[in-house]
């Protein structure tokens, strides 16, 4: 039977000017009732478009009509086979520009929520399978090293401990997960779930070093001496950019990075946390992608009465994901588009107290095929904040590149890898995520990571 | 966990801590810092390192207890283990091709210079330092200190140790007195490090001093811990900690380090929480 209702099951959430004072999750999940509900919208297609749509290739439609009969220990089942982090996929993954985006239903109507199912499927499993033996593979012997444990390494070192690898994965920050712990705010990702699948994977035979900074602490060929056969690094973007305008060092101008850091990894929004960050009463938060999204919501959390979105470009430009930009404007966040800042204001005693901008109009397309924005000369203005958050994106860090011998950047500065492989100039070491790629998404980079085991494990075994 | 291994007070407020730290202490070198958190509700706050010991897989560190961290610290004993330490971070002292070098240090900063004065007389470098305290009473390792430099020079503002001045009136008496220095290293509070970098300017010595900032993983991620130097914006933690002096801009770097004071002075208020009780470790 096929539910023939053209719109999705509404994801139940909490009240909007509620949410927007607490750092709990923002939505709460289907019921199991909601759940069976939406997985008798799919088609059953025979193309399965969804299947080719995703980064990991998760058999999406069986998973479906598994959820459809009820059978939900089994539909988590199947998206595991291909998935290590189903629980964050479901919350964080673009599904628009994914699964979702090529879904026959929504092409008269709107596509089968694929990415809330797949949310419910892991949740309804943790829920039930608390106590959870894991089975653990059958060690083949041959040591692995894995750099960084955000979505990269974790799905990398999950193929690899899987197919029987000793896996250690080494972490620089005091927590495992990455930008899942320090940069995607509570509300959106909870970190018990970050934890639960880090957890998960340590019971599996994973060996996590924490405060373990590769390129300082030790080196990549340090890592070959301690008789690791092969190492994949997956550190993520690194540094973050500011715009060099006046002002950018006054109190009060944070760059996203360090912001979401002081929140989501050093839980400044705790008491009982000693972290200290600025509370501001009005915030501009430069850029339009997730990560601004992110750092807007979470400013308002933190008290802020007014927050603005200060993007250069159009609505019909942004970056971030709608459901994110849609979630930002229930929670009373105002965009302020077609705006460029051109200096930061400050006090006497340099705390931030305003940022000129001038108003922009958009002109032809450029390279990226976006239209360019250009300045209306004379439209200067001061928008009244007292603190700025640059989420303008992030340059790559050079630490792994400057300490390796024989490992080449690509053109944009990252690990030269191939983006199918992994595979870098120097034998044995495999690279992928935002290293190489520069910004992307947890799934991209969960993408990179599994293709990397498969070719690690590849490698070793022709060696 | 970290446990510290090795205790000692060196005044009332500067305190000298040993700590098992093996990751660190394997490839740990002069004029690096460390990063540690003291529990779970810690901030994570760099320290520059005040030796270190590779085969016992130790390093040292040297507070003084004047902010919310430091005072936390201070209530650890040998036993008890920090939660977290990570390092080494920063780029280490530069000492190749040098031969002769003054090395001043300010209050706890003599502690973070020593490394950096010790590690270049073991390289055959000829070092005086310039030890600068305030009072008789606050003066700290000297032993140490003479025992790792060619030429200990001791000053007091008030003049009730060593000589009388500022370590500034000292090394201006070394420099007009003929001594030839490659190079001046600088390590103490801001204002004392601006005024060496002034006078060295004058007589055309590179001044290299090592900066602090707030900052949060150390590794470039956050750009919390962002300096002026000449005219660019570098990032203290990975571009430095070391830095040309005569590049930086003194003004804005300890405005920058005051963000946090007011919040802080508020939760120094609540002593209660910082010594007592709720967040004593066990």
């Amino acid at each position: 039977m096929i539910n023939l209702v053209k719109e999705k099951n509404p994801m139940p959430e909490q009240d909007p000017m509620v949410r927007n004072k607490n750092f709990k999750e923002v939505s709460t999940g289907y019921t199991e009732d909601m759940a069976i509900n939406e997985a008798m919208r799919c088609l059953k297609c025979r193309k399965k478009p969804c299947t080719t749509g995703c980064p990991v290739r998760v058999r999406i439609p069986e998973f479906i009509e598994k959820i459809a009969e009820g059978e939900f220990e089994e539909a988590y089942q199947i998206i595991s086979d291909t998935s290590s982090l189903p629980a964050i996929c479901g919350r964080v993954c673009p599904q628009e520009n994914q699964c979702e985006g090529v879904c026959v239903q929504g092409v008269k109507g709107e596509p089968v929520a694929i990415g809330r199912l797949e949310r419910f499927a892991a949740d309804w499993h943790r829920e039930h399978f608390k106590d959870e033996v894991i089975e653990k593979a059958e060690g083949n012997g041959h040591k692995v090293a894995v750099v960084g444990s955000g979505p990269a390494g974790l799905a990398c070192a999950g193929d690899l401990i899987a197919k029987g690898y000793e896996v250690t994965v080494f972490e620089s920050l005091h927590k495992e997960g990455g930008v899942l712990a320090y940069g995607i705010p509570e509300f959106r990702l909870p970190k018990s779930i970050v934890a639960a699948e880090v957890s998960k994977l340590a019971d599996k035979g994973v060996k996590f070093v924490n405060n373990a900074v590769v390129g300082m602490s030790m080196t990549v060929d340090e890592l070959f001496e301690d008789g690791y056969e092969a190492v994949f690094v997956g550190t993520g973007a690194g540094l973050p950019q500011f715009m060099n305008i006046p002002g950018e060092n006054l109190l009060g101008v944070y760059s996203a990075n360090e912001y979401l850091t002081r929140i989501n990894l050093m839980k400044a929004y705790i008491p009982e946390y000693d972290t200290p960050i600025h509370i501001s009463k009005r915030v501009a938060v430069i850029g339009g992608g997730n990560v601004a999204m992110d750092a807007a919501r979470c400013a308002k959390r933190m008290g802020a009465e007014e927050v603005y979105i200060v993007y250069r470009r159009s609505m019909d430009e942004i970056p971030a994901r709608k459901e994110e930009i849609h979630h930002a404007i229930e929670e009373g966040i105002k965009f302020q588009l077609l705006t460029n800042p051109v200096a930061i204001k400050g006090t006497d005693k340099a705390y931030v107290c305003g940022l000129e901008c001038v108003e922009m109009e958009l002109g032809e397309p450029d390279s990226s095929g976006r239209r360019r924005p250009v300045e209306k000369k004379g439209s200067n203005f001061v928008l009244d904040v007292d603190a700025v958050i640059m989420a303008i994106g992030t340059r790559l860090n050079k630490l792994i590149l400057e300490t390796t011998e024989n490992l080449e950047p690509n053109k944009k500065g990252g690990i030269g890898a191939d983006e199918k492989t992994g595979e870098t100039s120097h034998e044995g070491i495999f690279a992928g995520g935002d290293a190489v790629t520069g910004a992307a998404t947890v799934i991209l980079a969960m993408g990179a990571g599994k293709n990397a085991a498969d070719s690690i494990d590849k490698y070793l075994e022709s060696n | 966990m970290y446990k510290i291994v090795g205790k000692r007070r060196l005044n009332s407020t500067i305190t000298w801590l040993e700590i098992e730290a093996p990751l660190v202490a394997r490839k740990a070198k002069p004029g690096q810092f460390i990063i540690l958190r003291t529990d779970e509700y810690g901030e994570r706050i760099p320290l520059t390192m005040a030796g270190h010991n590779s085969e016992k897989g130790t390093i040292d560190i040297i507070y003084q207890a004047v902010g919310k961290t430091t005072l936390l610290l201070d209530q650890f004993e040998v036993g008890d283990a920090l939660a977290d330490v990570v390092g080494p971070l920063g780029k280490p002292t530069e000492m190749e091709g040098l031969k002769r070098v003054a090395v001043v240090g300010g209050g706890t900063g003599n502690a973070l210079a020593y490394p950096i004065a010790k590690g270049m007389h073991d390289a055959g470098i000829q070092v005086d330092m310039i030890a600068g305290f305030q009072t008789k009473d606050v003066v700290i390792l000297e032993d140490e200190f003479r025992a790792g430099t060619t030429n200990l020079y001791i000053t007091t503002d008030d003049g009730t140790y060593g000589e009388k001045g500022f370590t500034t009136d000292k090394l201006k008496d070394l420099i007009e007195s003929g001594n030839a220095y490659d190079e001046v290293v600088a390590v103490g509070p801001p204002i004392m490090m601006k005024f060496v970098c002034q006078l060295t300017k004058k007589y055309d010595i590179k001044t290299v001093v090592s900066l602090t900032a707030y900052m949060v993983d150390g590794t470039g991620m956050c750009g919390g811990c962002r300096v002026v130097i000449g005219d660019e914006n570098k990032f203290a933690c990975v571009d430095g900690p070391e830095f040309d002096g005569q590049l930086v801009d003194w003004d804005e770097l300890i405005q920058r380090n005051s963000f946090y004071q007011e919040q802080e002075k508020e939760d120094m208020s609540h002593i209660c929480r910082l010594t007592g009780g709720v967040r004593y470790h066990d």
